[in-house]
């Protein structure tokens, strides 16, 4: 039986929590003696009250930009020490794309020893849902009533352009998947970057029930890739090889029309979002390992 | 320790950190235990790890569990069915 002693049960989150279960399946791929660095958002206050705590493990909260020093200290720490622990940064999407990315480009520019896993429920959940740099085109949040302009800021391949020894893409809907990359990651030496995809019930609106069903749609649809990049070269995993021809792929639809953040995008807004899906598919395909 | 508590913002790993959460709940998962094959699809997919499998059938911990209904959609033999509180 795997170890998934990493959360207890009676936490603050909300019912249907995505990060709960990444939680969960990282403890079912490091088992003990993990160290990790909660950077501010909703994994800061899913933790519940004082005097108990819901995580297993033993936990630091930090602001935004202090996650990535912090875990660099933490990690040389253990070495002196003899002690092998695997630092782990736990982080929202806003704490790494827009708010925490300098201290995040400066430890991977170090290749400091620790993992730093990114949960991306694409917008500031745990204040009210508002824009993040990872939010999609055209979907809506408090703080864009119409829908988002911009794309997605694609993080995974910005980590890759520092030239960082292992950067893995998973999604909550893929377990097995998203363990074996953490699994590996943990084998490496240097700066490891998984990003995980955790769809939102409450942010992105749908039934908390379908939670692991939209992670999975996100895949299927090409929307989210899978992918790890290791020596150089990217690997695509098999739940998303359809994705590298065009004739494959599942209709977009599926995935939009499942979600009420989407519900004002028109026809134009959808083309827009293939477009950016084609050119994510062949900005992979031209770092494929073959 | 109640001295410790004062003067170190430090916490301990427990049970039920954000209260009783089963009183959240609406609706409720029944598991029916002829139809449960012990794939243990619900137990990967409990965000509140409340799902425990004992002896390859599946059981709930209503204390905490939230109503969620991930566990009932992820099923694939359809074995956990949601019902309201109130029947």
């Amino acid at each position: 039986m795997l170890n998934d002693t990493s959360l207890m049960s009676g936490t603050s989150a909300c019912p249907g929590c995505p990060e709960n279960i990444a939680m969960r399946m990282l403890s079912m791929a490091l088992g003990k003696d993990v160290a990790l660095v909660v950077i501010a958002g909703c994994s800061s206050v899913t933790q519940g009250l004082a005097p108990k705590n819901a995580y297993g493990y033993a936990s630091l909260n930090i602001a935004f930009a202090a996650g990535p020093p912090a875990a660099s200290g933490m990690w040389r720490a253990y070495k002196r020490r003899n002690r092998d622990v695997t630092v782990v940064v736990w982080a929202g999407d806003g704490g790494t794309s827009d708010i925490g990315f300098a201290s995040l480009s400066g430890a991977a520019e170090r290749n400091e020893d620790f993992i730093y896993l990114c949960v991306d429920n694409e917008a500031y959940m745990n204040t009210g849902g508002h824009r993040s740099g990872s939010t999609p085109h055209g979907a809506l949040t408090p703080t864009t009533p119409e829908g988002k302009s911009g794309n997605k800021k694609e993080i995974p391949f910005i980590m890759i352009d520092h030239n960082i020894p292992y950067v893995a893409t998973a999604s909550v809907g893929y377990p097995h998947d998203f363990i074996d990359k953490v699994r590996e990651a943990k084998t490496i030496r240097g700066f490891k970057y998984v990003h995980v995809l955790t769809p939102d019930p409450y942010g992105w609106l749908f039934d908390p029930s379908r939670t692991a069903e939209v992670a999975k749609l996100a895949v299927q649809t090409c929307y989210w890739p899978l992918f790890k990049w290791k020596d150089g070269r990217i690997e695509v995993s098999p739940e998303s090889l359809h994705c590298l021809k065009k004739e494959t792929r599942r209709p977009l639809k599926d995935f939009l029309s499942i979600q009420g953040r989407f519900k004002k995008i028109d026809e134009k807004g959808i083309e827009d979002l293939e477009r950016y899906i084609d050119e994510l598919w062949e900005r992979i395909s031209l770092n494929l390992k073959r | 320790m109640q001295h410790e508590y004062q003067y170190f913002p430090i916490t301990v790993p427990g049970k039920g950190a954000g209260g009783q959460t089963g009183t959240w709940r609406f609706v409720r998962p029944v598991v029916n235990l002829n139809k449960c094959i012990g794939c243990r699809a619900c137990w990967m997919f409990c965000p509140e790890a409340t799902i425990h499998v004992i002896d390859g059938k599946v059981e709930v911990d209503y204390d905490y569990c939230k109503g969620c209904g991930i566990c009932a959609n992820v099923c694939p033999v359809k074995a956990i069915l949601m019902e309201g509180e109130d029947q």
